[in-house]
Parts: C-alpha cells; structure tokens; sequence
C-alpha cells in the first residue's frame, strides 16, 4: 500500500497516534476495555439491547430522556473526578527533585480535560436533565413542545462527549486549559489533534444544548396548563426558563468563537492569530461572552432547586416569591455585562475595568435577596432534615462563601494580584461545586423518588453529603490560602517544599470528596436493593407542593390522565387543601408522539463528522456530513409520528394507582 | 380550551382538571412558529457575532488589499436585487398558499428558488475573482471576516434552497397540508430573515466599506 493511499484513507491517524508508550494510558485502556467489554457482555447476555434501544435510546418520552441526561452525567463525572484526583496526586508529591508521575504533556491534557468535561458533560447534561424531568411534570404537560428534538439533543451532547473520551486513546486532547485560549490553540503553537477534538466535540454538544433550550423555552411558554399564569409558575421552572433563555443567547457566539478558531486552524484565516491583523484578545471576549452567562445557565436552575426543597421541606410557601423572580430574572440580564473581568488584565483602561467590576459586584445584591429569601422562608418553618434539605444548608454556607470572594475578585486593582491563582481557581470550585452540585444533588435526591417510585438510601446518602461538603472544604481550603500566596494555576512542579503541606491537605480533600462520591452511588445501589422498604406508593413522599408530585411515582408515560387546571401558586398544595379527589373515570385516549432512532442516527454520523475532520479524513467527513443532510431530510417525509394511547389503557393504569393508593393508605 | 373551564364551579371545590383535553401535545402550529422564531434569534445572534468580529478585526489590511479596492458595487447592487426580489416572490406564494392554490404555491416557490440560485452563483462569482486577484481569506483579517461573514450568509442561503426544493417535493406529495403549511411559513420566516441579514451585510460592510 502506498504512503498516499494510506493517507487518503487515514488521514494524519497513523500508529505513533495510540498512545502505547505511556503506561498510565494503556494502563487506563485496558481498565476500560475490560469494564466497557463486561457492561457491552452482560447487556447482550440478559438479552437486554432491544429494549434499551426500543424503550430509552429512541425514547422520546421527556421523563425518560431525563434520567438519561442524569446518567450520563454521572458517568462523566467520574471521569472528570479521575482526572481530578491525578491532578491533586501529582502536585502532592512534584516538589524538589520528584516530578511526580505525570508528563507536563500529559498533566496538561488531564485539567484541560477536567475543566471541558466537568462543565459541558457533567453540569450541563445533570441540570438539563432535571429540568428535562422535572419541567414538564410541573407545569402539567404531557411532554416538551418538540419530543424528536430533545432525543436528538441528548445524543448530539453524548457524541461531543464520545469525541473527549476517544482523545483519551487515539491522538490527545487540547492542552490549553478549558477554554482553549489563542493563540496557543492556533496550529502554530498547538499542531496535534489535540485542540481539534476539543473544537468538534464542544460544537457538536453545543448545538444540544442551543437545541434542548429552545425546546425548554418554547415548552415553557406554550404547555403551560390552564391557569398556570406565568406569576403562578414554580420557581424551578422560572429558573429553567431564564436559564435555558441565557443559553439560546450565549451558545451562538460559543460557536461562532470556535467556527473561526477552526477556520484558522483549517484554512489558515487570521482571526485570532499575532499576525495579519488578528487579534487573539477577540477570541477571549467571544469566549467569556459565552463563559461567563454560562455558569448563570448553571447556578439559576439550581437556585431553583433549592427554593422547591426550601418550600416543601419547612412546610411553608416560599418566602418572597415575586421577588424570587424578579431576582432570577435581574441575573439573568446581569450575567450578559460582567464577561470583561475574566481578563481585567487584558489593559483596556481604568474606566472598561470600572465598569465591569461594578456590574460583576451588582450581581451580589439580587444573589444575596435570594439567600435571605430561603432563610425567612426557613424561619419558623417546621424543618425536617431530610438529605435534600441538607444539602440545601450546606449549600448556604458553602456558597456565600464563594460569593464573597467572587466580589473580592471584582475589585479589578485585587483581580491584578489574583487573576489566574490558585484563589481564583478555589473561588470558582467554590460556586460551581458549592452552588451547582450541591443543588444538582438535592434535586437528584429530592426527585429521585419520583421518577423511579422508591427513595435513595439516606444512611449512604448522608455518608455522600458528609463526604462531599467535608472534602469540599478540606481541598479547597488550602487552595485559597496558597492562592493568596500567590501560586498560580496549572503548574506541574514546585521548588518551594514548604508548600508541600498544603496539596498534601488538598489531596487529602479529595480522596474524602471521593468517599462523597462513593456515598451517592451507595446510596442509589442500596436504595435499588432496599426499594420494597423505600417504597413510596403515594406519589408525594415528601409532602410536596408542586404539581409533579400530584402523579404517581414514577409518572405514567402520559404524565397526567386530564390535564391539571391550577388556581394558584403551589398547585398541588392547593389541590390537597381543598379537598381535592382523583377523577376515577371518563378517560379519554391521549395523543403521544412515537419513538424515532433518527436521533440517535445523526449524533453517530456527527461523531464520525467530527472524528473525519479532526484527523483530516475527508472522505469520512463528506460521507458523514451528506448523511446529516440525507437522514435529516428523510426524516421530514415521515408523516407517521404520533399514536393514541387508548383510554382502556389509560383507565388500567389509573386504577392500578388507584389500587397502589389504597394498599398505601 | 374556554373561560369557563378556568372558573371554579364554587368556591370551596373547585375544577382541578380539564375533561376535554386538547393541551399538551406540542403539535400545534404556534409552538413550532415560536419554536423556530426563538432558534431564528440565535442565529441572529451567530450573525451578530460575526459581525462584531468584522467591526474588530475588518481594518486589519495587513498591506493588502482594502475595501475599496475590491468591491465591485454595481455586482453587490445585482446580487442584492436578486435576495431582495427572492423574497417578494416568496411572499407571492404564502399569498397563493394562504388561498391554497398548490399550482400557484408552487410556481412562485420556482421563482423564488431561481432567483436564490442566482443570488448564491453571483456571490461565488464574486468570491472567486477575488481569490484571482490575490485577495484570499488567508490574506489578512479583515479578508478573513470578510469572507466568513457573507459566506456563512451565503451558506444559510444555500441551506434556504435545499429546503424550498424538498418543500417543493413534499408540497408536490401531500398538497397544502397542514404540516406543509406550517413548514412553509418557518421556511418563510427563515428566507426573509436572511433578507434583513443581507441588508446589514450590504450597508454595513460593502457600503460602509467603499466609504472608509
């Protein structure tokens, strides 16, 4: 075979691309080739690949695509956590003469993969999950307004995702840091495939995202059930609808951003680059632009967790819930003019820094409204201490923490000494994982019951709230203190052994959040094995206040058998104060659309798009990219996309509640 | 779905469901028109993206050629009479559409499609005489914001055509269909956006540019 055919075929792939001379990796591979070829065994033993194709991975059913998103952010997050213990463990030990087991090449590649995944694969599929699930139920839809989108939506995220964990084995990942800032992600200085994995994979996830939030929005506005005027609406779904607004304006110039960075690596434009008048400093403001709403896309819908949670487990209405709203919807638009004080440093003068820090310290004050909200809400309430509410109050002291010192990094003379430290890097660990996990994990245990019918385990549960908010502190702390010291970020070695102590406490910090870890699974799998004992048969087992709690758990495919009229805020705290009996007949059949794998089609051929393009296999892009145009196309002559779930079959179902409430009470 | 639905029978029990239920199926025309309208705003946004890039980094020369030096504008005035007309034509058709005359629909779609094909072969028309002449996107910045601005708005375009013409088999297929009718005025939205896009594209970057 001639070298010109092989590179026809093969593109730039060729066999020094696998990685087989680095143990940690082959080590790594055969690990996941041996557990990936156990789960890929055990599900065609038990026979079990037809009915996750037919029942979840075409489903288009909002709930089950939910859990879907939850699961796979699961999944990544134990990889991005892997990739955070290599980095705790190697600056433990890398001071002095020891330079720890990890090449700069590779320790680079491993935060630059933490970063990426633990934002776009871990946050943004777990919070777009639960709005997923939870949205619909609570404002008494029957699905989301375009179900085929969603599935697609999903599958898209999983194959950018797909893209970050074939780097880990074929070629290499960015070494750039999260973001890939120019002009050290331009082919002058980043000439692997590295940077190229990174651009497809967040350009094919991002479309999900931009995708699902249109979805959510448009859902929103348009499913409502009667009477759900906008001010009588959860607050969750207030916080999903101004999240998932923020997005459809955010993620556009995310992908423009990486369009042109693409565009200079492919075909040698000049957007970013030093010469020809590119202007690297525009790629970081295109990219803050989308950077810095985008942890507003995070931390609102969590802000809406924590107000449901509040609510329903101190047994009151929530406390100011107009201005709940109004402070959502404040942030929202504040998020869009903070971006320049990622880059304070950038020297656009005193006045752009002014400007920016006071916009940034602004966000304070309708943050801080919301904090004293959940507390009076809080006051002379009847708490119970229930997992989700725990994390709730770890989250108030965690996060305002990281507030604090969010508004002392705003102070742009104090960013000067600051930027890029280790305090900056502990501040945000300190709102993302304070703020949006913490609330990520009291909505995965304050729903959990709902969508599967039995409650996660509280005795592991709590040993993963112990593990998480234990380790949070004993890690981070460390790193704020250093960080004043002035180390930076992202540094592979050490001289200076007097720190050593500090990463040392930092590691151990982390092996605890990994006991957190530990405990969360535990908690499911022992609540999978306990599930007769967690059983709850009512479909409120909180006592809860919001409509998604009115069904059973887990909710029918249809969701409700009529379609709730609601009358006021809380509507199924009203219903249940009023008097409110369940309707026993006069069912009626409900319209449902079908599944479709076209979903899950285009994803597979985005992938082998991306995967084509990133080592310049060109037959394999055009193959792929006109089977995206061919099968999206072929999809719209399907006329066939919707079916009737008869109402025998809906009346069968009720009265098998019917019987479940009955035994229960 | 009426008033009266919403109206408690009396004030201690009230209605908490509907018996008649038309809700919640996400088949109705109006989600799909916001749906579409809200996902037109993020490619606004794409655009707007592009353009501020353009407004930054469009001066950077970098000794090569300038604006003036490069547009032909009587070709730009052609080009832009060709969208401008596209989407009169188009507007003839939801017209014909909106009395559910297929033939009629289906004639100005025919129109509409030409003059987009002829809109998208005097921009490449354009574009490769400007290759020739030594004006390449990898020239300088502002050759590269040139060229991906009009060219990312010359491939919606392009897009635009291979919708109308699969509109035009399944209106051929099925008539003035509901879903039809629905595709076509997303399709429609989409076509006149890309109108006001070309108008920004035009003022802003060849008009102001042979100003400058």
């Amino acid at each position: 075979m001639s070298d010109h055919f092989l590179k026809t075929v093969f593109g730039r792939l060729t066999l020094e691309s696998l990685p087989i001379h680095e143990p940690i990796l082959v080590g790594t591979f055969i690990m996941v080739a041996l557990g990936g070829g156990a789960v890929l065994g055990a599900l065609t033993y038990f026979r079990l690949w037809g009915y996750l194709w037919k029942e979840w991975f075409t489903s288009v059913d909002h709930k089950k695509i939910g859990i879907m998103y939850v699961v796979f952010g699961i999944i990544m997050l134990l990889r991005g956590f892997a990739d955070a213990l290599m980095m705790r463990a190697q600056q433990a030990v890398a001071f002095g003469d020891n330079h720890g087991f990890l090449p700069a090449h590779h320790y680079d590649q491993v935060f630059t993969a933490h970063g990426t995944i633990m934002i776009f694969f871990v946050a943004i599929p777990l919070v777009v999950g639960l709005i997923n699930f939870v949205m619909p139920l609570q404002i008494g839809a029957r699905d989301v307004a375009f179900p085929f989108l969603n599935n697609l939506s999903f599958w898209l995220t999983v194959s950018g995702a797909l893209l970050v964990m074939v780097s880990l084995f074929v070629g290499e990942f960015a070494r750039t840091g999260w973001l890939g800032y120019a002009p050290l992600s331009e082919l002058q200085y980043s000439p692997d495939t590295g940077v190229d994995y990174y651009i497809w994979a967040l350009e094919i996830a991002g479309v999900g995202t931009t995708l699902s939030a249109v979805n959510m929005v448009a859902t929103i506005f348009k499913m409502r059930a009667p009477g759900m005027t906008m001010m009588k609406m959860p607050v969750f779904c207030w916080t999903a609808l101004c999240s998932n607004v923020l997005a459809i304006a955010i993620f556009p110039i995310l992908t423009v951003a990486l369009t042109l960075l693409m565009l200079d690596r492919y075909i040698g434009t000049n957007f970013f680059t030093n010469e020809l008048g590119g202007s690297p400093m525009l790629y970081w403001n295109l990219v803050w632009i989308w950077g810095h709403p985008e942890v507003y896309v995070l931390i609102l819908p969590a802000f809406g967790i924590f107000s449901e949670v509040t609510s329903t487990f101190t047994g009151k209405r929530l406390f100011g819930y107009s201005s709940m709203v109004y402070a959502t919807i404040v942030i929202t638009i504040l998020s869009w003019l903070v971006w320049l004080h990622h880059f304070f440093t950038m020297g656009s003068g005193a006045s752009v820094n002014s400007f920016f820090g006071i916009a940034t310290m602004v966000i304070s004050i309708p943050t801080g409204a919301k904090i004293f909200n959940w507390l009076f809400t809080m006051y002379r309430g009847q708490i119970r201490f229930e997992l989700p509410m725990m994390w709730v109050v770890a989250f108030m002291l965690t996060f305002t923490v990281g507030g604090m010192t969010g508004v002392l990094l705003a102070i742009p003379p104090a960013d000067f000494v600051l930027h890029n430290s280790l305090f900056l890097v502990a501040h945000f660990h300190n709102v993302i994982i304070g703020g949006v996990v913490f609330g990520l994990f009291a909505g995965i245990s304050y729903w959990f019951p709902k969508a599967f019918g039995f409650k996660m385990d509280p005795f592991w549960g709590k040993v993963g709230f112990w593990g998480w908010v234990i380790g949070y502190w004993v890690a981070w702390t460390p790193m704020y203190v250093t960080g004043l010291m002035g180390i930076t970020r992202r540094v592979h070695h050490f001289d200076d052994p007097s720190l050593q102590p500090y990463f040392v406490v930092a590691a151990i910090g982390a092996l605890i959040i990994a006991v957190g870890i530990g405990g969360t699974i535990m908690s499911i799998v022992v609540g999978i094995m306990k599930r007769d004992q967690l059983r709850d048969t009512t479909g409120d087992p909180w006592g809860g206040r919001t409509l998604e709690w009115a069904t059973s758990s887990p909710p029918p495919a249809y969701n409700f058998a009529f379609t709730p009229v609601i009358h006021d805020l809380d509507a199924w705290h009203d219903m249940k104060s009023r008097g409110y009996q369940r309707p026993l007949e006069g069912y009626r059949p409900i319209h449902m659309p079908h599944n479709t794998g076209t979903g899950v089609i285009l994803s597979a051929l985005a992938f082998t798009l991306g995967f084509g393009m990133i080592w310049y296999m060109w037959w394999l892009a055009a193959i792929s990219f006109v089977g995206i145009l061919v099968v999206a196309i072929g999809h719209t002559f399907n006329y066939n996309r919707d079916y009737y779930i008869p109402a025998e079959d809906v009346a069968r179902t009720e009265s098998e509640r019917t019987s479940m409430l009955a035994a229960g009470a | 779905m009426t008033s009266d639905t919403l109206r408690p029978a009396d004030e201690t029990s009230p209605t908490f469901h509907l018996v008649e239920d038309e809700h919640g199926h996400g088949n109705g025309m109006g989600s799909t028109l916001l749906g579409f309208w809200i996902y037109l705003m993020s490619d606004a946004l794409i655009f707007a993206a592009l353009f501020a890039t353009y407004g930054v980094v469009g001066t950077g020369y970098a000794g090569g050629p300038t604006p003036r030096e490069i547009f032909e504008l009587p070709l730009v005035a052609v080009n832009t009479a060709m969208l401008l007309l596209s989407s009169i034509t188009f507007g003839f058709a939801m017209l014909e559409m909106e009395q559910n005359r297929v033939r009629g629909t289906q004639i100005w779609l025919v129109i509409t499609a030409l003059f987009g094909i002829a809109f998208v072969g005097i921009e490449l028309h354009e574009f490769s005489g400007l290759i020739a002449e030594g004006a390449t996107p990898q020239r300088s910045s502002f050759l590269s914001a040139f060229f991906t601005l009009v060219g990312t708005h010359g491939i919606h375009v392009t897009f635009g055509l291979i919708w109308l013409f699969t509109m035009l088999v399944q209106i051929g297929q099925r008539g003035l269909a509901i879903e039809i009718k629905r595709r076509m005025m997303c399709l429609s939205m989409f076509w006149h956006f890309l109108d006001i896009i070309w108008i920004g594209v035009f003022t802003f970057v060849y008009l102001a540019g042979v100003i400058r």
